[in-house]
């Protein structure tokens, strides 16, 4: 995600989107103050707040005054949303272009995904007559 | 409490030397600075004319919009912390007792807190102490004095590293707490960047540069890969270090690139990184690095 030419403030926001994309950092809960930013990553305060403002305008955070930052509303489904709008040229397709780089048959990628599907006891899908082994795994 | 702080035209001279030459800049109250620059290039002569502790020889100072020189109002709102100390030759607890009647703004409890944390002796003169906690001693006066204009001229150098970074903490809380304009000196760059949100870079007396810490660093890039794709790329830019590694060549470049140069090195093969500020320091300031 960082090519480490990402200024500090960004990369504080990403930290930020992925809490609470992830759920750790749940609607309505505070988010670590200006100050503690600061002190727990030794950096000018300015810096988070830089941070903060960019969340802000995104609406993954707001600000309630004299108290800090909170989490938005909605914040984690709108970020979930536009995840799952960028997920598959963000991450597929390079998944794709790199195992023809390696010459991996685009079939051993999908067998493995499936056998991810199989490992978290995910609703599968039924089976199918054209892939019996599936269920069997 | 912050104080702005306006430098225009100053130039500090001893006898033939001219340590300061004609300089301007401004210091927006509230805002850490990083004053960088090679030895004797001026920082020390600059911040101890800013606080009064010597005469500016041309131009002028305006601190809170007043001359500092001989002006009771204004020494009192700035501290100067210069490495060594300046202390008169009394007690720690002397010392801290002198601050306080001096310091309007003197913080008692956190004078305290920080004596505990640098474990500082109290009945011993300055001149008993070991370098560490003679720089000790001036670290706890500049904080707990929460002057409005506080600079730190490579004050903390002789602290250890743990010390260091008890001092970079309890600045920056402190800081937090109770905004104040702020100037540190130091050769420590790579420690202290992340603490600056504005730098100025000093090079034989004159301002090389000055800015916001986050743009100055964005400036500064290295672009790697094959060489006649790297000189392709870089031949409109400021290249200030440019190295051979067999046919790779890293190039660094001090330049604001164009909304299109990651998509074009990307199709040249060419990989672009950060460059650290200290880096990017060492190429301003060497003599072949600036035009």
């Amino acid at each position: 995600m960082f090519d480490g030419r990402e200024p500090i403030y960004l990369q504080i926001a990403e930290q930020i989107r992925e809490q609470v994309a992830s759920g750790a950092l749940g609607e309505d809960e505070q988010v670590m103050s200006t100050t503690q930013y600061a002190t727990t990553f030794r950096i000018n305060p300015a810096t988070a707040q830089k941070a903060f403002a960019e969340l802000v305008e995104e609406g993954v955070l707001y600000k309630r005054r004299g108290l800090g930052m909170f989490v938005a509303p909605g914040a984690r489904a709108r970020l979930l949303e536009g995840r799952r709008a960028s997920f598959f040229a963000e991450v597929v397709d390079p998944v794709a272009a790199q195992a023809r780089v390696l010459g991996i048959p685009l079939a051993d990628v999908i067998a493995r995904l499936e056998q991810h599907s199989a490992d978290d006891g995910a609703p599968r899908r039924p089976a199918t007559p054209t892939n019996p082994q599936e269920e069997t795994r | 409490m912050s104080l702005a702080v306006e430098v225009r035209d100053l130039t500090v001279r001893y006898g033939r030397t001219t340590a300061v030459d004609r300089v301007s800049f401004d210091l927006q109250p509230g805002v850490i600075y990083g004053l960088l620059g090679r030895n004797g290039t001026g920082k020390t002569s600059l911040l101890s004319t800013i606080a009064a502790f010597q005469r500016a020889s041309g131009g002028t100072i305006r601190v809170d919009g007043e001359d500092p020189y001989e002006n009771a109002r204004v020494m009192a709102s700035t501290c100067l912390i210069r490495e060594g100390g300046d202390f008169l030759d009394e007690k720690t607890k002397d010392v801290l007792r002198y601050a306080a009647a001096v310091r309007p703004g003197w913080d008692a409890d956190l004078a305290a807190r920080l004596v505990d944390l640098f474990e500082l002796p109290m009945t011993k003169k300055p001149t008993q102490l070991s370098r560490g906690k003679r720089s000790a001693l001036g670290v706890v006066v500049g904080l707990a004095s929460r002057a409005p204009l506080t600079m730190f001229d490579e004050a903390y150098l002789g602290l250890d590293a743990p010390s260091r970074y008890a001092f970079y903490d309890a600045l920056l809380e402190d800081y937090a707490e109770h905004p104040r304009t702020i100037v540190l000196s130091s050769h420590l760059i790579e420690e202290v960047e992340r603490l600056f949100e504005r730098v100025i870079i000093l090079d034989a007396g004159r301002v090389l540069v000055d800015e916001e810490a986050e743009a100055l660093r964005s400036r500064g890039t290295t672009v790697t890969g094959p060489a006649a794709a790297v000189d392709e790329l870089t031949a409109p830019w400021r290249v200030v270090a440019r190295k051979a590694l067999g046919p790779t060549v890293q190039a660094i470049v001090v330049e604001e690139l164009p909304a299109d140069a990651r998509a074009r090195a990307a199709a040249a093969g060419v990989e672009l990184g950060s460059v650290p500020l200290q880096d990017l320091f060492v190429h301003l300031t060497s003599p072949q690095g600036t035009p």
